[in-house]
């Protein structure tokens, strides 16, 4: 549940499109704010990297860093080792969705579901994805089909949990309405329940991604082979290639934070936070 | 024929403090087009009258019949707006919201939306068609959800103290906006509340009730001539007799 307290700070900055100049200005500062925490940090790596006290091999300059990534991106290698990741997460994230929102909102609306299921996904959901990998290579080998089922085990739990609690969170009076007005089942479901529960659906969504990223990275490091950003890492141990690894790092921390920002953050502005459902944070 | 008979309706309910009789052996009937209060304190029932009338609760005993027909579920010839603002669906403009009963009955999308339109001209907010309920103030929000029980014109609009969480100078406004509205549509309308002045400012006819079981203590036709004025001695004349009705004699007017 921490994680909701993360994707919610998130929102509040840049929560508004309005062109109201005050606003705009709150952002450019907050914008700066995080420049500047951020310029710090690199600053104190580049310092401790420079003194000298440990091999350049395993603490490169930040130069020597941004010299590999701009190499690996020319070579297209960066680019598919992204791809890679970004088919892996995606595809697993795609099926926690669809096996996930279903669920969830049937476990929500019918007692049966609920108490066949329940005691199942909260066995399972505590164990780590990443504990289960070598079982998994056991079973599926290497490759995509494993790294693919670790994701979509790590981003299932978070999908299930929100949408039932969004549905048993839609309020009963939408519901009488909705019924009043002639709202069949199927009508129900698909113009007030998923509607009402969206809220939490979308929060679903951002902690399942951010678990099936987390999860992809660790599955491809041990279950992956010639491509992926986790492999690449894993596998530039051998050749003490730190340079490479904080590369992909980074990368890895630019892929995420764009979805974050831009796929789930704009998603929320368009849908909740305009239909006052969800607000952003007061300053 | 009336178009609405309540014939000794009962419900009945297990508390954990032993059975409730919420309503015993409720009878009355409406006219088409005719304008009925239920008034009485809470708990004496009225709410849930209407509720069983709309469809939402089962009665115990008894039955209801609409145009002949009797009730079981709720269904289209009924319109239903609630006292909380919540119940517009928020992911809908105002427009959406009142073009939803007629998306439910089949309707198509330009013709659905031209009918919520002129809803929403019936209450004054065509202008706010495309805004969404958080942007609207609480009266305005009501007003949507009048203009969407109606849209799908319903044989009659079931209100269950639509006002009550109003100012007291919106609340005028709008019991106004009801009045024009009812005399525009010739609705049948059943309205609850627990405001006397309210009552006798909008009904045809006012139907008491009285708690611990609720019961219909009594039938009250308000003949007085239309717009009516809050202020004149026969509208405080009835006010009193109704007040007396409830036991609440003018020394500690509700």
């Amino acid at each position: 549940m921490t994680m909701v307290a993360q994707t919610g700070a998130n929102t509040g900055v840049q929560g508004n499109k309005t062109p109201d100049p005050a606003k705009r200005a709150a952002s450019w500062r907050a914008v700066r704010r995080a420049a500047i925490t951020i310029g710090l940090a690199l600053a104190t790596y580049e310092l401790i990297a420079r003194t000298g006290s440990f091999p350049r091999a395993l603490l490169p300059t930040l130069p020597m860093i941004v010299r590999t990534l701009f190499a690996m991106l020319l070579d297209g290698s960066m680019l598919m080792h992204s791809l890679y990741t970004l088919y892996r997460v995606l595809f697993g994230f795609f099926l926690a969705m669809v096996v996930g929102i279903p669920l969830g909102i049937l476990m929500a609306r019918f007692r049966r579901v609920e108490q066949f299921f329940l005691p199942l996904v909260s066995a399972l959901m505590p164990i780590p994805s990443f504990a289960l990998v070598p079982l998994f290579m056991l079973w599926f080998g290497i490759g995509n089909l494993t790294t693919i089922i670790i994701v979509f085990y790590a981003a299932t739990f978070p999908m299930i949990f929100n949408t039932w609690s969004g549905v048993r969170s839609v309020n009963p009076l939408w519901l009488r309405a909705a019924g009043a007005m002639g709202a069949d089942e199927h009508k129900l479901f698909w113009k007030v329940i998923i509607p009402g529960a969206s809220p939490f659906i979308i929060t679903g969504m951002r902690q399942s991604f951010l678990r099936a990223w987390i999860a992809v990275v660790g599955a491809e490091m041990i279950a992956a082979s010639n491509w992926g950003l986790g492999w690449v890492i894993f596998d530039a141990k051998e050749f003490l290639n730190a340079d490479i690894m904080l590369a992909s790092l980074a990368v890895i921390g630019f892929i995420g934070f764009a979805f974050e920002r831009l796929v789930f953050g704009s998603l929320e502005r368009n849908t909740v936070m305009r239909w006052g459902m969800m607000r952003s944070a007061k300053s | 024929m009336p178009l609405i008979e309540v014939k000794d309706v009962s419900l009945a309910y297990d508390t954990p403090a032993g059975r409730v009789q919420g309503v015993l052996g409720a009878t009355f009937n409406m006219e088409e087009s005719e304008f009925l209060c239920l008034v009485g304190p809470s708990g004496c029932g009225k709410s849930t009258l209407l509720n069983i009338i709309a469809g939402f609760l089962t009665p115990t005993g008894g039955e209801i019949l609409i145009g002949g027909k009797k009730v079981s579920g709720h269904g289209m010839d009924r319109g239903v707006v609630f006292q909380d603002f919540a119940q517009l669906f928020p992911w809908r403009t105002a427009l959406g919201n009142v073009a939803f009963g007629l998306e439910m009955k089949g309707i198509g999308k330009e013709e659905r939306e031209e009918i919520a339109l002129q809803q929403l001209k019936l209450v004054k907010l065509e202008k706010f068609a495309n805004s969404y309920p958080h942007h609207l103030s609480g009266g305005m929000q009501q007003r949507v959800a009048i203009a969407r029980a109606l849209a799908y014109n319903p044989a009659v609009l079931l209100m269950d103290e639509p006002f009550a969480a109003l100012d007291a100078m919106t609340r005028d406004d709008m019991q106004r906006l009801l009045a024009d509205v009812w005399k525009t549509t010739g609705k049948t309308i059943i309205y609850v509340t627990h405001n006397v002045a309210e009552a006798v400012y909008l009904a045809d006819r006012v139907i008491v009730m009285t708690p611990h079981p609720g019961t219909v203590k009594a039938e009250i036709p308000i003949t007085l001539p239309r717009p009516r004025d809050p202020l004149s001695v026969e509208f405080l004349d009835h006010q009193k007799q109704l007040l007396n009705y409830l036991g609440q004699g003018t020394s500690k007017a509700a």
